[in-house]
């Protein structure tokens, strides 16, 4: 891929405490400008905790993070202070996954939004309320003006989420990384919202990280998906080969797992067991516990990451 | 629509799948207040002082009600008396140490006896809530709007002076405080989906809030009740002080500032230990209580 | 977790739980609900004009056929989980009566409210919330059955018991807590504890809404195993249109506190009658990449059920509304088939809607 926008070779995090807990374990990751990934994952597998590294939103004294993190030629890693400030929001922005506790309940949401215009570039009360209307009314607010001057609460949870989305997208970010924005919408509001994601990505040309538990909506607008498991990345490609043709037993374990129309009457094909404890990771693939395949090799080496049949996958039996 | 994931700081429930089952709730409460260093040295100090209580008629150097017109004053240090003595040539070390009983038992007592009432008046009141939790909260409320000192006077005034009646007067200071404290944490309990799913197990009001209500409000009722023991010493100490509560010539600290007040400018050292023994002793309540409160947050 | 291995101990006996017997038959229904309604005041304070109510259930009526599953879909301010509150009694409703395998329930003469409570429980959608921090797993499920006379020795073993039917080994889970269990386990355990009393009716509130994909195919699965094993029958009250087509019988669209739709699921989602079904089922994410969602079926958000609109309650978002929808309120009715029940004026003939069948006049 000729210059990606996100660079991301080697990312390590753990969370120290009373146990040391592996965030995530060597995760190498490449998104060109202007494309979507799709994240997708379970608890634990580590999806949230790469989107706040890429933000560095984690607690700096509890955090130890390894590797290296490009994000548009800038070493995110070292950023501090202004370089910092200026980096979130004006080149990565985040939407997060609960609208209500994003926002501040005692600002009205024009005034958070002009806040946030003004903090990133110089421009008068005036110019910063204009295009924060005008972002407004981009993420088809109806009554925008009206709504400019609403507090948080007084807006619903579809209406929420778009005022979120046009927060984070007020001063042009490069790169869009949204953190479950659907999961807690309900389904007819959340195909607006995936549908809005979908126009803006493709209008302001900005990538986006689409992080999900669910995969119809990583289908719906996604170009590329990665599958985590356990903080590492297991299999990724472009959608329609991952969701055709999985590799990776465990993608393929929760594509069976998944309920869809025509199952009904058979028992579903559950993956046994649970995920692992991210205090105690098992030497060697952290899925082999639970995978039907997993031989003596899979229980002592980590499966490095490998092409087989077109995209990559780290398996070291994955199924052809 | 409620949130489908819930709590706003996720714990992926990958890391709550230990092998081992711990230990129960309330032994490792006590496990992590053995850790906290300035708990244990409180509870330490307060164990050794309610020993030296219970132990003063074999501890005490001298007779505590031994006055003697010659020895009045005696500073610090002094041989025989190695507190000095008050006003009336008393060893002051004694009188300390039976001061101590009076003072422990005017402080706890009250509040042992407020946490049982109170702590029963607003868990009924918060689980059954409507009428029955109005009538009560806004009856309480009467007695809760008057600053303690003021209630504690006025009611032990009318009663009289005497130990057993400011005992009496301060437990229903502190009935509302508790009784308070106890209303609102059930209330919060009883709206718990755990709550609900009891009643649907069909048990009685009663058989709820014992087995099920009971052991979630009793933990924060308790932390507030013994930082209120430290409040009630000195209410207890300043009803002395007034001259109700206890009378002279009983040693007891609140008593005994008040008898050396006249002292300060001679000897103020002397006249300071008594209200030094209260604030020690207060202290430690506080400090311990706090302690108490962290060992028992679940989520540390 | 390996495949848990039964417990060679089979379930003792408990001489004093015992499911209810059937009364009256398989046609007669196991939970017959007539015209509930449920009112919220809203507080716009003392010198408001009107006084506004939040509508969260307005007449619903419907029938729990034995040993079927009936799933209830719905977006929010549907009245789906509060109607489930009032089936089982956690909340008292305005008007509107139950019954259960043909005896009133409560004030309604027959059945007394704690044996209602043997025969209807309820697994709730927050996993943690559901349990006793300060209880074992033991604890809580035996404590139902305590309240109902079971001996201390006798609950105990039983609550084992059931621990190890829905899968957790009671050697390693019996004595813990629940922060120390995972979403799925604890999930597992508000189900055992709704066992425990032998109940005929279970009520499974967005019970699945909250886990992984993967756990929540091994409850699924569980879920079916112990309806077969122990002939119960399940309320299933969802938002997730592929769940419901999996693992219900007949299925219950609500909207706005009232029933929309009703019919067996087949029809339902291959021929659905009501405009809100049918946008409710087009708005699920397509899996396939080739063919994605161009357009969202309905605009805005679901609206705020205090003081309805008149007339047909979808009318602001349908795009088939007319003038009639906005003056007579549409009744549920099957065109010929009585099973499959829609509220909706398109779909009865003579109504006055432009695209309703014509009233066939037989003379």
């Amino acid at each position: 891929m000729k210059s990606p926008l996100l660079s991301v070779r080697d990312l390590t995090v753990r969370f120290m405490g009373e146990r040391m807990v592996q965030a995530l374990s060597g995760v190498n990751l490449e998104l060109a400008p202007g494309e979507t990934l799709g994240l997708l994952g379970e608890s634990g597998s580590g999806k949230s905790v790469t989107l706040r590294t890429l933000l560095r939103l984690n607690p700096p004294k509890r955090t130890q993070v390894q590797g290296q993190l490009l994000v548009d030629g800038q070493d995110v890693l070292a950023l501090q202070g202004d370089a910092l400030a200026r980096y979130r929001g004006g080149v990565v922005s985040m939407v997060f996954q609960e609208p209500g506790l994003a926002f501040d309940p005692v600002f009205t949401i024009g005034r958070q939004m002009t806040e946030m215009i003004r903090a990133h570039e110089r421009v008068d009360q005036a110019t910063a309320r204009s295009r924060a209307l005008q972002m407004l009314e981009r993420v088809q607010i109806p009554q925008a003006r009206k709504r400019m001057d609403a507090y948080p609460h007084e807006l619903s949870g579809g209406m929420r989420q778009r005022a979120m989305i046009a927060l984070a997208l007020c001063c042009r970010p490069k790169l869009l990384l949204a953190d479950e924005p659907t999961t807690a919408l309900d389904a007819t509001v959340q195909i607006q919202i995936l549908l809005l994601l979908r126009e803006l990505q493709r209008e302001l040309g900005m990538a986006v990280i689409f992080v999900t538990h669910d995969i119809g909506a990583a289908v719906e607008i996604s170009d590329r998906l990665a599958i985590m498991y356990a903080g590492r990345i297991v299999e990724q490609g472009a959608v329609a080969d991952v969701i055709s043709r999985p590799l990776h037993p465990y993608t393929q374990g929760l594509m069976a797992s998944t309920v869809v129309t025509g199952m009904r009457g058979k028992p579903l094909a559950a993956i046994p067991g649970a995920p692992p404890d991210l205090t105690q990771l098992p030497t060697g693939c952290a899925f082999a516990p639970r995978c039907q395949g997993a031989s003596d090799q899979c229980r002592q080496q980590v499966p490095a990451m490998g092409e087989a049949r077109g995209h990559p996958v780290a398996c070291w039996h994955p199924l052809v | 629509m409620t949130s489908i994931v819930s709590s706003a700081v996720p714990m992926p429930d990958a890391v709550l799948a230990p092998q081992v089952a711990s230990a129960g709730y309330w032994r490792s409460v006590l496990q992590r207040l053995h850790r906290d260093p300035v708990a244990m040295a409180c509870a330490a100090i307060l164990l050794l002082l309610v020993l030296a209580a219970l132990l003063a008629p074999w501890i005490t150097p001298a007779d505590p009600f031994k006055a003697s017109m010659l020895k009045r004053l005696l500073p610090v240090g002094s041989s025989g008396h190695w507190l000095g003595t008050d006003e009336l040539g008393r060893d002051l070390l004694s009188r300390l140490i039976y001061g101590g009983r009076l003072s422990l038992t005017m402080g706890i007592v009250p509040v042992v006896l407020a946490f049982v009432i109170g702590t029963s008046i607003g868990v009924l009141a918060g689980f059954l809530g409507g009428k029955i939790n109005m009538v009560v909260m806004r009856t309480l409320d009467v007695f809760y709007a008057f600053p303690s000192v003021l209630l504690a006077v006025a009611i032990s005034g009318a009663m009289g002076p005497g130990m057993s009646n400011s005992l009496l007067a301060l437990t229903i200071v502190f009935v509302p405080q508790i009784a308070r404290v106890a209303e609102s944490v059930t209330t919060q309990v009883a709206k718990l989906d755990y709550i609900d799913a009891a009643r649907m197990s069909g048990a009685g009001t009663l058989a709820i809030i014992r087995v099920q209500v009971l052991g979630n409000v009793l933990g924060p009722v308790f932390v507030y009740a013994t930082g209120l023991i430290s409040v009630c010493m000195i209410l207890a100490s300043g009803l002395s002080f007034l001259g109700l509560g206890v009378r002279p010539p009983e040693a007891e600290w609140g008593l005994m500032l008040n008898t050396l007040r006249s002292a300060i400018f001679n000897n103020p050292l002397v006249a300071a230990l008594p209200g030094v023994m209260i604030f020690i002793t207060s202290i430690c309540f506080n400090l311990l209580a706090d302690g108490i409160r962290s060992a028992m947050d679940l989520r540390r | 977790m390996p495949p848990y291995e039964r417990l060679l101990i089979p379930m003792p006996p408990v001489t004093q739980l015992v499911r209810s017997p059937d009364r009256g038959g398989p046609v007669q229904p196991l939970l017959s609900v007539r015209n509930l309604v449920k009112h919220f005041p809203v507080r716009d304070g003392f010198l408001a004009r009107t006084k506004r109510a939040v509508h969260a259930v307005d007449d619903v009526s419907f029938d729990v056929a034995k040993g079927e599953t009936l799933g209830i879909v719905g977006e929010s301010g549907c009245g789906k989980s509060t109607t489930a509150r009032l089936i089982a009694r956690l909340m008292l409703p305005d008007s509107g009566g139950l019954l259960f395998d043909g005896d009133g329930v409560d004030e309604f003469g027959g059945m007394s409210l704690q044996e209602y409570r043997r025969n209807l429980q309820m697994v709730f959608q927050d996993s943690f919330a559901s349990l006793n921090p300060r209880m074992t797993m033991e604890d809580t499920i035996s404590f139902g059955p305590r309240e109902h006379g079971v001996g201390r020795q006798q609950a105990r073993t039983r609550a084992r018991a059931l621990l190890d039917r829905v899968g957790l080994r009671p050697a390693q889970f019996a004595q813990r807590y629940p922060h120390e269990l995972s979403g799925g386990q604890r999930q597992r355990v508000n189900i055992a504890r709704a066992l425990a009393l032998e109940p005929r009716l279970l009520i499974l509130d967005e019970a699945v809404a909250a886990l992984d994909k993967s756990v929540q195919a091994q409850v699924l699965n569980l879920l079916q195993e112990l309806k077969t094993e122990q002939g119960l029958t399940y309320i299933f009250i969802s938002h997730d249109l592929h769940v419901v087509q999996y693992l219900c019988d007949r299925v219950m669209v609500m909207y706005l506190g009232q029933v929309v739709e009703v019919g067996p699921v087949a029809q339902i989602y291959s021929a659905a009658r009501h405009p809100y079904t049918r946008a409710l089922l087009s708005a699920v994410p397509s899996m396939d990449p080739a063919r994605r969602t161009s357009k969202p079926p309905l605009s805005g958000d679901p609206p705020n059920p205090i003081n309805p609109p008149s007339g047909c309650r979808f009318r602001d978002r349908c795009p088939h509304a007319e003038a009639v929808c906005a003056s007579a309120a549409p009744l549920l009715h099957g065109q010929g088939n009585a099973a499959h029940l829609a509220a909706c004026h398109m779909t009865m003939a003579g109504s006055g809607h432009s695209a309703a069948p014509a009233l066939e006049i037989h003379v």
